[in-house]
């Protein structure tokens, strides 16, 4: 039975605990209100983007001078799957599920008979799956020192993955992050960027055909590149902000864990309290008693 | 005057979004003017000063790089960096000018030596443009 020490003991830790947890949730609060703002003016360029690609791409898919970003190598034997995670953990499922899903997924391809290679972006990702898929990452990035994820960050990225596709490292690439539905729910979700996954705009009235200056080809050479990168930029906004909700949750979750413990906590404590001043109550009055 | 819709965007914020009635663009190929109505058309930019005529009044934006879409929708232009010229800090432009300068140096074959300088010479007018 432990001593009345040791259990304030206890509950002093539980309750040093359960600070840390509140000081992380309200931490993650306020980084996710930020989060949030940051993901949310950076939709404009991303979606603009996807109708002038749109446009564009309708004038030209099929044809055979369309550049291997859009249209592919013709093949798609290589996967690279681009995993996206935080680099901290203590924030629920959120990274297991974003490496789960590519998990599943690179299983799926292997039984197809595909290669699959891996690049990591943040160092959870690259822990969890080096067990298993170590021979295949190629590449890890990781962006610790970074405090707010600019555009540069996401650009890096999206050059380090067309150079690798040029190289002809891979054929078809896959984007995997968490998308940032509410506080409490996000949703990891498996983008294919390459080739680029166009919706051609709607069919119905007259489809508008361009003048180009320079060229078609000239400017899909620069559009491309910068559509992979704003992708890449969207994927790391959205699981900013879904990883400081995962992280809300989690630790609220734990600061009203660490809440009931201290209450069963202290409840046995004075139980204990109470039963050994009555013991002592006893030993007295057995022992006046006695004379 | 006809008004057409103009949204400026840059990757991490809308910068301008409104009627208008003529857009300055600098084209890579050469400045143009976009008024309501112009054919659909798709150029690259340079770095240089989009000028946006609104009711007889004008405002300057600085874009760096990116595209302008003419569509039936109105223009769209994507810069990679986008300010209005009140906002704009001459400091991150020399600083650009700068690590243009010394890739320029180091260029090693000459297609990628004469591509750096050219847009040495964009971003140099540009400096000029802002500071006149």
């Amino acid at each position: 039975m432990a001593s009345l020490k040791d259990m304030r003991n206890r509950i002093a830790s539980t309750k040093a605990t359960q600070k840390i947890t509140k000081a992380m949730q309200m931490v993650a609060a306020s980084k996710l209100r930020r989060a949030q703002a940051a993901a949310e003016v950076a939709r404009p360029y991303a979606e603009r983007m996807e109708t002038v690609l749109g446009n564009i791409a309708a004038g030209i898919m099929g044809l055979d001078s369309a550049p291997k970003l859009l249209a592919g190598t013709g093949s798609d034997k290589v996967h690279l799957l681009v995993v996206c995670t935080a680099e901290r953990g203590l924030c629920g499922a959120f990274n297991s599920s974003i490496v789960r899903l590519a998990r599943e997924r690179a299983n799926a391809l292997a039984t197809e008979g595909k290669e699959v290679k891996f690049l990591c972006v943040g160092r959870k990702g690259f822990d969890q799956l080096r067990r298993l898929h170590g021979q295949q990452i190629i590449e890890t990035i990781e962006l610790r020192g970074v405090r707010n994820i600019g555009f540069e960050n996401a650009q890096k990225i999206a050059e380090k993955i067309i150079e690798l596709f040029d190289t002809g490292a891979f054929d078809v690439c896959t984007l995997f992050f968490s998308r940032f539905k509410s506080v409490i729910s996000q949703i990891p979700t498996a983008q294919q960027i390459i080739p680029a996954v166009v919706t051609p705009q709607s069919a119905d009235g007259p489809r508008a055909s361009y003048e180009y200056e320079p060229d078609e080809e000239d400017i899909l050479a620069e559009l491309l590149p910068r559509y992979v990168a704003t992708q890449v930029f969207r994927a790391l906004l959205e699981n900013a902000a879904s990883e400081q909700g995962a992280r809300m949750s989690a630790m609220d979750n734990a600061t009203r864990n660490a809440g009931e413990m201290i209450r069963k906590q202290t409840l046995t404590y004075n139980r204990t309290r109470q039963a050994m001043i009555t013991k002592e109550l006893i030993e007295i009055i057995s022992g006046a008693e006695a004379l | 005057m006809a008004t057409f819709n103009f949204d400026l965007v840059s990757p991490d914020r809308l910068v301008f979004s409104d009627a208008v009635d003529q857009v300055d663009v600098p084209g890579t190929e050469g400045d143009f003017g976009v008024l309501a109505g112009h054919a659909p058309y798709v150029a690259t930019l340079k770095p240089g000063i989009v000028v946006v005529h609104l009711g007889g009044e004008q405002r300057r934006m600085v874009v760096i790089g990116g595209f302008a879409e003419v569509s039936a929708k109105g223009l769209t232009i994507l810069a990679d960096m986008a300010t209005p010229i009140e906002d704009f800090d001459g400091a991150h432009l020399a600083t650009e000018i700068k690590n243009t300068e010394e890739d320029a140096a180091d260029a090693q074959d000459g297609r990628t030596k004469d591509k750096l300088e050219h847009r040495l010479s964009q971003l140099r007018a540009l400096q000029a443009a802002v500071v006149a």
